[in-house]
């Protein structure tokens, strides 16, 4: 017995990101059934839950990796409308480029391991088009920068690089382009705990900076308490319960969220 | 005097799940809060002061009953707003503070202090300038202003954590036992700075273990004991 919530009569922004009804299947498996979730600008998502939970499916569906055979996906943006799981894939991917950045738990998902990590940088840079060799490494230099990565070590492929900054270099290549959004895949998780707290610190100081709207998944509380302003609880494919951080961490109403929250050291 | 916040027939429990088991917090609470007033809560330890608080602020979810609030945008029940109403309001017109300063790695104490009027668009220079104002109405040395808070003795983190909570002034604030930990110096700062909103008109409900360092501000009593007299005036005060 819980009072439902009114929809929002002060905040009149639209939600940047509207995701509706997305389903999606592999074989006999549905990894993701029905769900819809929302994120304002410059809010952060947080979206937990166990391994199978359907979470990193969600998210690859908002990268437009994996194309749900249901629902819907907007952004609020000045120059993209309309049901982005319609475009083709040319649309699709110069979107991504240009609106979205991810960084994956797995540095190999997202870079380039061999090349010099300026140049996984520039790379996101050439796909939108920019040519100039010194605008392309000015631009580059300033991400790595950003994201907190020593710059006397620009031309180290990542392959040479420790986890951490293998995960900066990720970083600034998803916000080369000042996205509008900026999706998080388990970014810490194998990192060790000091290391996962200074990655975890770079990317809320960016977010405090650039007001970037952000979607992170994780199954470590600990980092969706650092990050997140509201938080989505998936189990088994479906949503189970949303709320405030402080909320859903201190009062918990579904009783697998009680059980996650309970199980936290 | 203008209302800022009336509680209505509020009733908050906890169910949980595992134990299969229903633990009642408090039932039928009601009573306002005017502009300007401070409402001390008191109660036995568990008659829950700090779960009212928590509900008020919406980190708790209520079980039944209305909060409305008299916000800048009309009247809203934060029992029932929208989690993206609930957070707008707590960065412009609802402060909590608690004795426990979430400090994080590599900011520096005044940067955490300007973070509230940054957030509320403050030039970063002023928010600046304000939030060193504030540090030293606090009693933190000049040296620590640039420094990390995460290695602070925990009186000087509870410092910048009533300096950062009490920059802003807001409409409605909760106080959750904000004097422990504190030095005489800090918690006569506290006080004043209290006085000083309550001038300007801040609504504060608060729990203190030892009223007596606020006990000039306090102008009711409410007690949470169940069966206790629904509420004492002060006049005496």
């Amino acid at each position: 017995m819980t009072l439902t919530l009114d929809a929002p009569r002060i905040v009149e922004t639209r939600p940047l990101l509207e995701v509706h009804g997305v389903s999606k299947s592999y074989g006999p498996v549905q990894a993701v059934r029905n769900v819809s979730a929302h994120a304002y600008p410059g809010e952060v998502l947080g979206i937990v839950g166990e391994s199978g939970s359907g979470k990193s499916t969600l998210l690859r569906m908002m990268n437009l990796e994996e194309i749900p055979e249901a629902g819907s996906y907007t952004l609020d943006l000045p120059d993209v409308s309309g049901n982005l799981l319609e475009l083709d894939r040319f649309a699709r991917r110069m979107l991504c480029a240009t609106k979205i950045g991810i960084v994956y738990q797995n540095p190999h998902l997202g870079l380039l391991m061999k090349h010099s990590s300026s140049g996984n940088v520039a790379e996101r840079l050439l796909v939108a088009g920019e040519r100039s060799f010194a605008t392309l490494r000015a631009a580059a230099t300033e991400a790595l920068d950003a994201s907190e990565f020593p710059l006397d070590r620009l031309d180290a492929p990542p392959i040479e690089l420790s986890g951490g900054m293998q995960q900066r270099v990720q970083l600034a290549k998803a916000i080369a382009l000042e996205p509008a959004l900026l999706l998080l895949d388990e970014p810490t998780t194998g990192l060790d705990v000091s290391v996962q707290a200074l990655v975890l610190d770079t990317l809320k100081r960016l977010q405090q900076d650039r007001q970037i709207t952000m979607v992170i998944v994780s199954h470590d509380l600990g980092v969706i308490r650092t990050l997140a302003d509201r938080v989505m609880v998936m189990r088994r494919g479906e949503v189970v319960e949303t709320g405030l951080a402080d909320q859903i961490f201190q009062d918990p109403q579904h009783p697998y969220t009680q059980q996650l929250v309970h199980a936290k050291l | 005097m203008t209302q800022v916040l009336e509680i209505d027939r509020l009733t908050k429990g906890f169910s949980l799940h595992h134990l299969e088991k229903d633990i009642p917090a408090f039932e039928d609470i009601s009573f306002g809060v005017a502009a300007g007033e401070f409402v001390l809560l008191k109660g036995a330890n568990g008659a829950g002061k700090s779960t009212l608080l928590r509900t008020l602020y919406r980190s708790y979810l209520p079980l039944s009953g209305e909060i409305r609030f008299h916000s800048s945008y009309g009247l809203i029940d934060l029992a029932r707003a929208a989690d993206v109403d609930v957070a707008h309001l707590r960065r412009t017109e609802i402060g909590f503070i608690t004795q426990f300063l979430t400090a994080r790695p590599r900011v520096s104490a005044e940067a955490i202090v300007a973070e509230p009027l940054r957030l509320a668009g403050w030039d970063s220079q002023a928010a600046l300038d304000s939030a060193r104002k504030a540090l030293e109405t606090f009693g933190v040395k000049p040296d620590l202003w640039a420094a990390y808070p995460t290695t602070f003795s925990g009186g000087e983190q509870q410092k910048v954590n009533l300096a950062r909570a009490l920059i802003l002034p807001q409409k409605l604030l909760m106080l959750d036992e904000p004097t422990a930990s504190l030095d005489a110096n800090a918690r006569g700062a506290l006080v004043a700075r209290l006085q000083e909103l309550k001038d300007q008109g801040t609504a504060m409900i608060g729990v203190f273990h030892h009223p007596d360092d606020v006990m000039h501000l306090i102008d009711r009593v409410i007690d949470l004991t169940p069966d206790a007299a629904p509420e004492e005036e002060r006049d005496d005060v």
